[in-house]
């Protein structure tokens, strides 16, 4: 890929002096693809842990248990109304104090990494939005459609599994798209906990050769691609599980 | 009427063993302060073809959700199969593999295929083997008359084939009973023709058949016994001759005046 790319770049810099040097300068080229790697990691385990909480969370919030209840919705009130840069300090410098570290020989290093506090702060955040969205996919299904699987003999549990949340995924797919493209754009903050994504990274490229304007057309660049595409890939999705003739 | 069937030639004649399969006693169901059923007594014998008729509003549904158990009743008993369905200790599933019941909105799954909801119950809740599910399935399927729309989801098809979905998937349980509550009423004339054959069918096998329908001639047709309620009570019931011809009742004549 350098190889291919490369004599541009150099070119274009000797040229008119726009740096690119992440794109012909094998260190930074390298640097620039640990960062990729590591926005696409943060992103793929962010969003899988938010639609888990998502799915927990909406099923807690039908439990019967009072106490539960109360225990969802105060969650999502919390998260739902604080800012994600807030709830990422406070999960990183507040709860991070109090989780032990390991000695790895000569220096000590956290059980939980700042990139493993990055996922849990995300995928708690866009979690809180999720279960109001799977709430609401949950609550548009039929009562009737419930009652058939009940005739049926189907338990509570498998009516809920082969019933309600395949119904409630589809209903609730266009919103969940939204907010996890949103949340694929707010793990770019992991950078102030210092997570070597691609806002981080390519912050130290430009600090280190002040190629500030380039960097920033490269971020941005960067999360167009990424962002297009997932939200591509959701739109997919949504298509594939559409149900012919429902809704009609 | 919808109904002149030529070959129809009457009820099938019930089964000598007259056992009653379904039955109820002084049946007592509110909804608040609201008393919809107010103490409703009958048996259904096995193999019996029992309709029920009456004005909106009069509790029919209500009864019929109340026989497999989908309303608790406060007063009353009722058995199936000599299992007392409000018995708390009751094990809901041995109740409701025995009735099967079809709703007047069909209710299909939208997200399965034809065959994904005649199979979904068989397959998890009865856990039998893919294969003779998938077998009995077909054949239900072409019983219902629906072969070749096994893959077809239920937005693609009319509400009498639906319906007739519906029907094939509550059997697919092998049910005991089964439960119609007004099954037609939301269909257009012709398709209605289709759903009534396919219940016609299988109350000529001798299935026992509950069917709550608005369909007069049907009922005088494949009924056994006709019970008129009104207002949460049984004003009436008998042979389905007597009571379209000599009801006794007013409340019957006059219901009946306005239906026929
Ligand atoms: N879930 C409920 N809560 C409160 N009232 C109800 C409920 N379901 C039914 N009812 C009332 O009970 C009465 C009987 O209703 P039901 O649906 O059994 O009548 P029906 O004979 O089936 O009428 P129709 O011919 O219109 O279907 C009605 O007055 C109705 O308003
Ligand atoms: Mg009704």
């Amino acid at each position: 890929m350098l190889e291919l790319i490369g004599p541009f770049f150099r070119d274009l810099n000797d040229r008119t002096g726009w740096n690119f040097n992440v794109f012909y300068d094998p260190y930074e080229y390298g640097r620039f693809l640990a960062g990729a790697a590591t926005t696409l990691q943060l992103i793929g385990w962010s969003l899988a842990l938010s639609l888990v909480i998502g799915v927990l969370g909406a099923w807690a919030q039908s439990a019967r248990s009072r106490a539960l209840r109360w225990g969802v919705d105060a969650y999502i009130q919390a998260f739902r109304n604080t800012p994600p840069m807030i709830q990422l300090l406070f999960f990183y410098f507040g709860l991070g104090a109090f989780t032990p570290a390991v000695d790895m020989g000569g220096y000590s290093q956290p059980v939980i990494s700042s990139f493993a506090w990055a996922v849990i702060a995300l995928g708690i955040f866009g979690g809180a939005f999720n279960v109001e969205i799977f709430r609401a996919g949950i609550e548009a299904v039929p009562d009737a459609t419930l009652e058939a699987a009940e005739s049926l003999c189907f338990s509570r549990l498998q009516t809920y599994l082969y019933v309600t949340l395949p119904l409630a995924f589809r209903i609730s797919l266009p919103a969940l798209t939204n907010n996890l493209v949103s949340l694929a754009k707010t793990t770019s903050l992991a950078y102030i906990i210092t997570v070597p994504e691609m806002t981080y990274v390519l912050n130290q490229v430009w600090s280190d050769n002040l190629n500030v304007p380039e960097m920033m057309l490269v971020l941005f660049g960067f999360y167009i691609t990424v962002v297009t595409l997932l939200a591509a890939g959701l739109h997919a999705v949504e298509r594939r599980l559409v149900l012919p003739g429902y809704g009609r | 009427m919808l109904f002149a069937d030529p070959i129809a030639a009457g009820p099938a004649a019930i089964p000598q063993d007259r056992r009653a399969l379904v039955s109820l006693r002084d049946v007592r169901k509110s909804y608040g302060a609201f008393e919809v059923l107010k103490g409703i007594s009958l048996d259904v014998g096995k193999g019996e073809v029992a309709c029920i008729i009456g004005p909106s509003g009069s509790g029919k549904s209500t009864l019929i959700r109340c026989i497999n158990g989908l309303s608790p009743i406060q007063d009353g008993s009722i058995t199936v199969d000599g299992q007392e369905v409000n018995d708390p200790k009751l094990d809901k599933l041995s109740l409701r593999r025995k009735v099967g019941i079809v709703f007047q909105q069909y209710n299909l799954f939208p997200h399965k295929t034809v065959l994904e909801n005649v199979m979904l119950a068989p397959l998890k809740v009865l856990r039998e083997p893919r294969a003779q599910v998938e077998e009995r399935a077909l054949s239900l399927i072409a019983k219902v008359r629906l072969t070749g729309k096994e893959r077809a989801y239920p937005g693609e098809l009319s509400g009498g084939q639906q319906q007739r979905v519906a029907i094939a998937r509550s059997l697919a349980m092998r049910p005991e009973v089964m439960l119609f509550d007004e099954v037609t009423a939301a269909l257009d004339p012709e398709t209605v023709k289709e759903v009534l054959a396919t219940i016609r069918e299988l109350a000529a096998e001798g299935m026992t058949c509950i069917l709550v329908t608005h369909e007069m001639g049907f009922a005088r047709e494949v009924a056994h016994h006709v019970y008129f309620t009104d207002g949460g009570v049984i004003v009436e019931d008998g042979p389905p001759d007597r009571i379209f011809r000599e009801a006794q009742d007013p409340r019957t004549r006059q219901f009946l005046s306005q239906v026929l």
